[in-house]
């Protein structure tokens, strides 16, 4: 299994949609053979034609609002007195998280097909949120799934949706969580599926939203090698990008215009949600060792028993609560290009309050995991390593939570 | 594999001029005993069983089926189990054919050549993967056949007319047409003309297949459909099991009251 140099992680698959001969695929009922086929078709058309690309990167600019800063943490760095922390503050973009990307390309893909309806996932509520926002801007019609549990835990996301106009179903199935979500809207589209689009949240799911998905958050490290440039001239001897990682868009983002790099140059870190500490539920697929299975149309890494059922997961961060990940990091794992490792619910706590104690961002739930890793190694490095941190929500949407377990408001 | 199981239950159903009624359980529901005597129950009315794989996320199915395999589930069912029953379904009726159907990642999970030669000791007749599309599902359909096992393939309404073809042109004994855009135990949108039209489409590609419908069949649709080689019930079963162990009713003759009335409805 091997990464190729100048191709996009994207597009390095097989003719069945497999990256390193075993990551990802089609497993889809026959009835979405077809969608999942003009879907493919007309993503191949549209990201070579210039007037799309025109049009991708308007909306990025002018609605997204693109470049996200990058920024040094100066106080956290000389706090931990280590490496040099700096964060991408994804969360800047419009909505609040790096999901705008996705849910702006899918509705432009869902007007370009002729199509008024479309249809997603949500956990942290942001996909779902800038799924909302989206339909609204391009007057589509927007439905959206989530598990019971999360439109409970995250209701800030729920009021945002209802507030564009989007429906919210709630999903009762299972654990009420992502999972449940994903499942339910997958069946709708497979009842749907004549009228309707279907947007992923995240870089799972059959081969062809894997893709989209990618390509859509690529603008995040396509910024961020510009803002490198600029601040240290070329990029930097040693740097560390580490990302949280629910289903991987974020981090896939984040990575994308890096992962041509020598992994001593750009080390790629991946964080997973360890779930609470005394719980032996996680979402945690990569870095806890989990089998290869089927899950939502995709071969990949997954919290299941030894008969294929999935497993419930746990975690204080709704957005990180999913058992699968996306086959392309399985693929930049099992290739040893990225690491990935995870955090629990405690320590994403206390980078949390650290983070914010020292600096004026609010990461949310999920890139607080991320932070609990930079906060952990960044003492064991010097100043000419450089750190980034994707910062890619933003915490409002977790008031109820940080209330609760930090007494915060 | 003209003389499965499978083809002759068909043969048997044209001498009597009526399709063949195809039944849908799902294995351990509610428990393995029940499930044992449903299935011995019902099969003196069904031609053809179809036994599920319970599945925790199956994408593919709706809230009745989903129901039967959360508690199917829950009550601890698993894949040797499975095949416990319809072996000893088998030892009572050999002649009965038995479909599993499930999702692949258990498949995958047991192994795929494992599961096959189980299914083969079991005495399994033929296998619907929901999950594995054509073309991806030509390996695992060849060693089924290799195996004399039925891969039964699927056909929906949006299977394109070279798609069509091709699956047609794989297929074994078999073919499994879905009869309008849902997921299992949907209400029929499509009108039973138009369904039998683009079942006929099927028929026409190639006659000496057997071709079943299902999807939103149950007792008030089941007769207008009944020019096909063969309907398949299960969302409607399942209801009726829940039903049943909601009100303290027996489920084994509810069950099988329900099929000998879809059975009356077509002969
Ligand atoms: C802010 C935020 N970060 C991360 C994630 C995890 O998803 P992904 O790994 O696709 O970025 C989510 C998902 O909801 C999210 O809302």
């Amino acid at each position: 299994m091997k990464l190729k140099k100048n191709i996009p992680l994207i597009d390095q698959h097989d003719k069945f949609g497999f990256w390193g001969g075993k990551f990802g695929g089609s497993f889809i009922p026959e009835t979405l053979k077809k969608p999942v086929e003009d879907l493919t078709k007309e993503f191949q058309r549209l990201r070579k034609n210039k007037k799309f690309i025109k049009k991708r990167d308007y909306y990025f600019k002018n609605y997204i609002g693109s470049p996200t800063s990058f920024v040094k943490l100066e106080n956290l760095s000389n706090h931990l007195g280590g490496a040099q922390i700096w964060a991408k503050i994804v969360s800047e973009a419009n909505g609040g998280a790096h999901k705008i990307y996705n849910a702006t390309v899918h509705a432009l893909i869902c007007k370009a097909m002729g199509k008024k309806y479309i249809v997603g996932d949500t956990g942290a509520g942001y996909a779902g949120k800038m799924l909302s926002m989206a339909a609204k801007k391009f007057g589509l019609k927007c439905k959206i799934f989530m598990g019971a549990k999360d439109i409970k835990r995250q209701k800030p996301n729920c009021d945002a949706m209802r507030k564009n106009g989007a429906e919210i179903v709630p999903v009762y199935s299972g654990s009420q969580t992502l999972v449940d979500a994903v499942s339910e809207c997958m069946r709708y589209w497979v009842s749907n599926c004549d009228n309707t689009h279907m947007c992923v949240g995240s870089t799972v799911g059959p081969n062809i939203f894997v893709k989209i998905c990618g390509w859509s958050t690529t603008q995040i490290s396509r910024e961020l090698k510009k803002q490198l440039m600029k601040e240290f001239k070329r990029i930097p001897k040693k740097i560390k990008l580490i990302n949280c990682v629910g289903g991987g868009s974020s981090a896939y983002g984040f990575w994308s215009e890096f992962i041509d790099y020598n992994k001593k140059q750009v080390e790629l870190i991946g964080v997973e949600a360890g779930g609470p500490q005394r719980s032996k539920l996680h979402a945690a697929p990569l870095s806890k060792n989990a089998k290869i299975g089927i899950l939502h149309g995709a071969a990949s890494y997954v919290c299941q028993n030894n008969e294929g059922q999935i497993h419930e997961t746990e975690s204080i961060s709704a957005g990180l609560d999913y058992p699968g990940v996306s086959p392309i990091h399985c693929f930049l794992k099992d290739t040893k290009r990225a690491r990935y490792t995870y955090a629990n619910d405690e320590a994403a706590l206390n980078a949390y309050k650290l983070v914010t104690k020292f600096e004026k961002i609010n990461p949310s739930l999920e890139p607080s995991h991320a932070f609990a890793e930079a906060i952990r190694i960044a003492p064991k490095f010097s100043k000419d390593t450089i750190i980034i941190v994707n910062s890619c929500g933003d915490a409002k949407k977790d008031r109820d939570i940080l209330k609760e377990r930090l007494g915060k408001n | 594999m003209e003389n499965s199981l499978i083809s002759q239950s068909f043969k048997n159903a044209k001498k009597e001029k009526r399709p063949a009624l195809l039944t849908y359980i799902v294995a351990g529901d509610n428990s393995k005993k029940k499930s044992l005597e449903i299935l011995k129950s019902i099969s003196n009315y069904a031609d053809i069983c179809e036994l599920g794989f319970p599945h925790n996320t199956p994408i593919a199915d709706g809230g009745q089926i989903q129901t039967s395999a959360y508690r199917a589930i829950k009550n601890g069912i698993k894949i040797n189990d499975i095949f416990s029953i319809v072996n000893k379904f088998k030892k009572f009726k050999k002649n009965k054919p038995i479909i599993l159907m499930g999702y692949y990642n258990m498949i995958y999970q047991y192994n795929e050549d494992k599961f096959i030669a189980k299914c083969k000791n079991s005495k399994v007749d033929g296998l619907i993967v929901v999950d594995l599309p054509h073309p991806e599902n030509k390996s695992f359909a060849i060693k089924c056949k290799k195996s004399g096992i039925n891969f039964i393939q699927l056909i929906s309404p949006t299977t394109s007319k070279l798609r069509l073809k091709k699956i047609i042109s794989d297929s074994h004994d078999m073919i499994y047409y879905i009869s309008m855009l849902s997921t299992t135990g949907g209400k029929l949108k499509v009108s039973s003309k138009k369904i039998i039209a683009e079942y006929r489409k099927i028929k026409n590609h190639n006659k000496t297949k057997n071709v079943v419908i299902g999807f939103g069949i149950t007792e008030k649709t089941i007769k207008s459909l009944k020019k096909a080689d063969g309907l398949v019930v299960g969302s409607a079963i399942c209801k009726e099991i829940t039903r049943s162990i909601k009100r303290r009713q027996n489920v084994v003759t509810n069950v099988t009251n329900i099929v000998k009335r879809l059975k009356n409805k077509i002969i």
